[in-house]
């Protein structure tokens, strides 16, 4: 397991690396000159040569990109050019809606999507798993972002439970923080869910199929208690890589919701930053986001090898 | 032979929304390019089934015109997956376990890492909004599925008697790639695309939705509720409609590709007979 652990945390930094990169390409290399993309066409030539020095863009470009990645793994992002405070206050500032509403999202996508699968595979070919399966065939048809929608027009419009959009900010009270971020959550869930109770359902059916339940069965067990006792933890490993992959789906998601409630996220950073062209904070969100992801796939890696030492080998 | 239930649902739906494009280039209702704002946010009416939107502008002719847009970005950014990920899977299970397959997994692992929004992001930043961002972004998304998907199958096929007879005719790796492997997993890639088809759909229209897609006066579905949130409060219809059709050009597509790959696996097959 640690020789396994050090090799993933090896392609995990070069990962991160080459993401960082990428991103540095993208952002600083491919405009030319960021200073006068930022300033647009109408800037001052002392004004250009002012913001190059300050965003220390008169280096040469692996200088940069160095001063960039060690200052990231600091803590300091930079400044930003239009709010003029640093980036990392902003991105902190945000984090703390964005990541809170993936994460309850994620929780609550697991909490309806495990029950409905156990059913739909326990009850298969039945009622309620034709039932099932049509549901999440549309669930996962449903935009998120206009699922936001009609969430807010029933919710907040006719029966008036809960707030249109906004957010009170967590020192106001956990409630009130909980409330406002409950209609983005089932919005950025649902279809999730119902990815996951899909695939859950049919992993547990796969491993129905194995000898081990025959025997199970055999031994007297009935269907569903050999599901429940031996089937449930075996289905489990396409089930976890879901989940993994769903992590980013959501944190992505959660930008895109978070403009149907006029949530101050991330999301809304990064496009306020667009709108501006404040280069410095898009690059830094992006890649914060990216090694969101980057994390999540390595957590998921070592807990399918914490359940199946089978994979340790791979 | 019995065609699956959810083939001949899906064939339906994404006929109507062919349909409905093909018509669109040489009839709409109204012309989209036209603001009758006396005429703005009216109910259906006879001379507007759907009503108008908030510019009175027709919202049925909006919608197939939308349709174009949507269905242009997720076709293309099919093709851009297929166009470069199968080559990339190919040669990665051409030469299992060498260099250039290591190389080639780990670059889609990169890409990987990056959702198509956060792609659409940095391309946005850098060379501002337009729906050829999205078609890239949601393309780029592709390219790492189709060559894990071609990979995995790939390899599979490398495996059996008739690759190893045309390997003793002296057939080389391309050959035998171009021959023998890739028409055997036609059938995968074919159900793959429509899922990346219905995909990018939806990933259009979340871009469109935060103004990182198709600009206007282009009309886009995302790009409608965009607009359409405005006037949730006193026009909700405006919302409802982009959002329906959404949900069933999708709803068709996924029940397309189900259908298919029912049909062409046969072990599902033999089940339902």
């Amino acid at each position: 397991m640690i020789r396994f652990a050090t090799a993933r945390i090896l392609s995990l930094s070069l990962s991160l690396i080459a993401a960082s990169v990428v991103v540095f390409a993208v952002v600083e290399v491919i405009p030319g000159d960021p200073a006068s993309y930022m300033l647009g066409m109408n800037a001052e030539p002392e004004t250009v040569s002012a913001l190059r020095q300050e965003l220390g863009l008169n280096g040469s470009i692996w200088a940069r990109y160095f001063s960039w990645a060690t200052g990231m793994l600091t803590g300091d992002f930079g400044i930003s050019y239009t709010y003029r405070v640093p980036v990392s206050d902003l991105i902190v500032q945000r984090i703390w809606v964005s990541l809170p509403l993936a994460i309850i999202a994620l929780l609550l996508s697991i909490i309806i999507a495990f029950p409905v699968g156990l059913i739909a595979a326990s009850r298969r070919g039945k009622f309620s798993d034709y039932s099932i399966m049509g549901a999440t065939q549309m669930g996962i048809a449903v935009p998120n972002f206009w699922f936001a929608m009609l969430l807010v027009l029933v919710f907040s419009i006719n029966l008036k439970w809960f707030g249109a959009g906004g957010f009170p900010g967590w020192e106001n009270g956990l409630l009130a923080g909980l409330k406002a971020l409950t209609l983005p959550a089932i919005a950025l869930a649902l279809p999730q869910a119902s990815i996951l109770a899909r695939v859950m359902r049919s992993s547990l059916l796969e491993t129905l199929t194995q000898d081990y339940i025959r025997t199970a069965r055999a031994k007297g067990l009935t269907r569903s208690q050999a599901l429940r006792r031996h089937a449930l933890r075996n289905a489990m490993i396409p089930v976890l890589t879901i989940i993994g992959l769903q992590f980013s789906f959501l944190l992505a998601g959660a930008i895109i919701i978070e403009n149907v409630f006029f949530l101050p996220g991330l999301g809304r950073l990064i496009f306020q930053s667009i709108t501006q062209r404040d280069l410095i904070v898009v690059e830094s969100a992006v890649m914060l986001l990216v090694f969101a992801v980057i994390i999540v796939t390595f957590l998921v890696d070592l807990a399918y090898a914490a359940v199946d030492p089978r994979l340790r080998k791979s | 032979m019995k065609l699956p239930v959810q083939l001949i649902l899906g064939l339906f739906l994404t006929a109507i929304f062919v349909i409905a494009v093909l018509l669109s280039f040489i009839w709409t209702p109204h012309d989209v390019s036209i603001l009758t704002i006396p005429d703005k946010l009216l109910p259906a009416t006879d001379k507007y089934w759907l009503g108008t939107d908030h510019l009175g502008r027709d919202m049925l002719s909006m919608l197939m015109v939308g349709a174009r847009t949507s269905i242009a970005v997720a076709i293309v950014a099919v093709g851009i997956g297929i166009g470069i990920g199968v080559p990339l899977g190919l040669m990665a299970a051409a030469n299992r376990g060498s260099f250039l397959d290591e190389i080639i997994m780990r670059g889609n692992d990169l890409v990987f890492a990056f959702p198509s929004l956060v792609i659409a992001i940095l391309i946005t930043a850098v060379f501002g909004p337009s729906a050829i961002n999205a078609i890239l972004a949601i393309g780029i998304f592709n390219i790492p599925v189709f060559a894990r998907v071609t990979r995995g199958a790939a390899l599979s096929i490398w495996t059996l008697d008739y690759i190893l007879a045309a390997r003793t005719f002296g057939k080389g790796a391309f050959r035998i790639s171009a021959e023998h492997i890739l028409p055997n997993i036609a059938n995968l890639l074919i159900v793959q695309g429509t899922i990346q088809f219905s995909l990018g759909i939806l990933a259009e229209a979340g871009l469109s939705y935060v103004g990182l897609g198709a600009q206007p006066p282009t009309p886009s579905w995302g790009r409608m509720l965009a607009d359409a949130q405005t006037f949730i409060y006193t026009n909700p219809m405006l919302a409802f409609l982009p959002g329906i059709t959404i949900v069933l050009m999708v709803l068709g597509l996924n029940l397309l590709g189900d259908g298919l790959r029912d049909l062409f696996d046969p072990r599902i097959r033999r089940q339902r007979e």
